[in-house]
């Protein structure tokens, strides 16, 4: 008889939704159905169970093949490398749990690494906002139940958070609004004419990298200034029709992604956008929530802010206390100006999403990549570690885009001998103790 | 004559890329989902590009070839984008501007015809830009 696992946690993007129906064979080794995910979500959890995965950890050899070794070697190599190298770069994270992540955090520590999260390639201009301005949020249950306004700006959910627009944001009838999508006004703001727009009562079309001006355009407005007759491509019309539309609401809230946090401009994009939703305040309630790409990048940002007091580019060479210095101890710049002579990837992928220019310099210094799957960068690492995939095979602690946490259950078990990253992350640590002594 | 036209590109996530990336990144899926280019119809009728045919990208950081196709998501004349990935990454720059954060969205590209140009894989396409063409990991001791 097969076994139905319910309300399973979805580990891929910031959403988490927590409602899925998971269809496992009597033995528990193999996941058979996956019902309530998404695309992208279905895919994960049946993946698993297909054949070819790796399961033990490989090294590469000097002709660029690669050999299966064993745990014990593979934690030998990386405790070596974290020991010899003058200042390790230790990136990802955002994929696994927040208790591996406190574990990975003391070996960083007694190794003296700098820890750096998928924020730095995604929402670290967001974090800097935040940090310059304050942020006034709330989270996603408030939005389903309170708000009538909702704004998308730069962001697609429909492709990268495919369930948050039934779950949360658009569709949804919740305690003060009953009648669902109809009793709430969407507008969306991007270059293109995204499948998210074609669900919104109104499609602001912007010129790409004009974010900056249109906002600002949208504060002038708000405060009663003239402005313009055309900004960033949109009509004055247009522009103060949405803003009258925006203050007439009774909780509104403006979801922001990619479309601010990658053109120029960066952080001050977020930063005006949390400004006009301090102005919007003035008229009504506004929120402003970052749609976080990973489903725990969040949770890495909280981890180290606890552990350090910053959500990520933390610096610990030093040992004595944490530096942050973004542009400085971030993971692309310190690739790209060649200042780390060792890396380690965890639960992330350099190989694919860092510009060349940052992968090539990770190609050429010894480094382990500790993924569930063979990715683009284990193919340029020297090691490659296997480990249990968190969400499916282990359970653990994620944080939701909007900093709430839920737990994460364990669905399956992982194939047999296969440590999780709690485990792997322990031994190294032990290994490196023995390496390093009191140092 | 190839004729060459200069777009403004962006990159980031279509709903293909994310289910790829989980049948996983070395599957034919993948390589379906983001080695492609999504034009609008104007600009390809100025460069000369037939929808699903090859085209060479060149920025000031690189140069790849992908191919162009028709998008669902309507874009401007103008306005070119590329799925997240290794093949949009050949040509982004990985100056940040003192942020740590890259420009993966808005900035200048050539595009022209390249039909008989080979569209790489994913390994191979990242293992060439790295190593070379022979592939050859750096010497350990």
């Amino acid at each position: 008889m097969t076994k139905v696992v319910t309300d399973v946690t979805c580990p891929f993007c910031g959403t988490l939704c927590d409602d899925l129906e998971i269809t496992v064979s009597d033995d528990g080794k193999e996941i058979i159905d996956c019902q309530n995910a998404c695309a992208i979500g279905s895919e994960k959890f049946l993946h698993v169970s297909k054949e070819g995965r790796v399961t033990r950890p490989r090294k590469r050899q000097p002709d660029g093949s690669y050999k299966e070794i064993s745990y014990d070697e593979a934690i030998e190599y990386t405790a070596q490398m974290l020991a010899k190298a003058k200042k390790t770069l230790w990136y990802g994270w955002a994929s696994t749990s927040c208790e591996a992540m406190a574990i990975g955090h003391k070996v960083a520590e007694k190794a003296g690494t700098i820890v750096d999260n998928c924020a730095t390639v995604c929402h670290g201009s967001s974090l800097l906002a935040i940090q310059d301005v304050g942020v006034p949020s709330c989270t996603l249950g408030e939005i389903k139940n309170r708000a009538d306004r909702i704004v998308f700006w730069g962001c697609n959910p429909a492709h990268a958070h495919p369930r948050h627009m039934s779950r949360y944001s658009i569709f949804p009838r919740g305690f003060f609004t009953t009648k669902g999508h109809k009793g709430r006004k969407i507008i969306c703001v991007d270059c293109r004419y995204t499948d998210t727009a074609k669900c919104a009562d109104e499609f602001i079309q912007i010129e790409q990298g004009y974010d900056y001006e249109l906002l600002d355009a949208f504060r002038t407005v708000a405060r009663g200034e003239p402005i313009p007759d055309v900004v960033g491509g949109v009509p004055k019309e247009k522009i103060i029709s949405a803003v009258n539309t925006l203050k007439e609401g009774r909780f509104g809230v403006i979801f922001f992604g990619m479309g601010l946090t990658h053109t120029l401009g960066r952080n001050h994009n977020i930063d005006i956008a949390i400004n006009l939703t301090r102005d919007l305040n003035d008229f009504t309630k506004f929120s402003i929530i970052a749609m976080r790409g990973h489903w725990n990048v969040t949770g890495s940002g909280q981890v180290l802010s606890w552990q350090y007091g910053f959500p990520y580019c933390v610096d610990l060479t030093r040992r004595t206390h944490a530096r942050y210095n973004p542009g400085e101890t971030s993971s692309v710049d310190l690739l790209r100006r060649k200042e780390v002579d060792a890396c380690i990837c965890i639960a992330s992928d350099i190989g694919a999403h860092f510009p060349i220019e940052a992968t090539r310099h990770m190609a050429q210094i010894p480094s382990v990549c500790i993924d569930p799957h063979i990715n683009l960068t284990t193919e340029i690492s020297d090691v490659h570690i296997p480990v249990a995939l968190v969400g499916v095979e282990v359970e653990g602690c994620a944080y939701r885009m909007d900093n709430v946490p839920i737990a994460c259950r364990k669905v399956i078990d992982p194939p047999e001998g296969m440590l999780t990253d709690e485990e792997l992350l322990e031994k190294v640590y032990d290994r490196l103790c023995d390496i390093m002594g009191d140092a | 004559m190839t004729k060459k036209i200069t777009v403004n590109l962006i990159t980031c996530r279509t709903i293909q890329q994310g289910v790829a990336m989980e049948t996983g990144k070395t599957s034919q899926k993948y390589y379906d989902a983001v080695s492609i280019i999504h034009m609008h119809e104007d600009d390809m009728k100025k460069a000369g590009i037939m929808a699903n045919t090859n085209v060479r990208v060149t920025s000031k950081d690189g140069s790849i070839v992908v191919k162009a196709v028709r998008t669902r998501e309507d874009l401007v004349p103008g306005l070119a984008h590329i799925p997240m990935g290794p093949w949009a990454n050949a040509i982004v720059s990985a100056y940040t501007y003192s942020t740590g954060e890259p420009c993966f969205k808005g900035f200048d590209v050539e595009i022209e015809p390249a039909e008989n140009e080979k569209v790489m894989g994913a390994v191979e396409l990242v293992q060439t830009l790295c190593y070379g063409e022979e592939r050859k990991p750096p010497a350990r001791e």
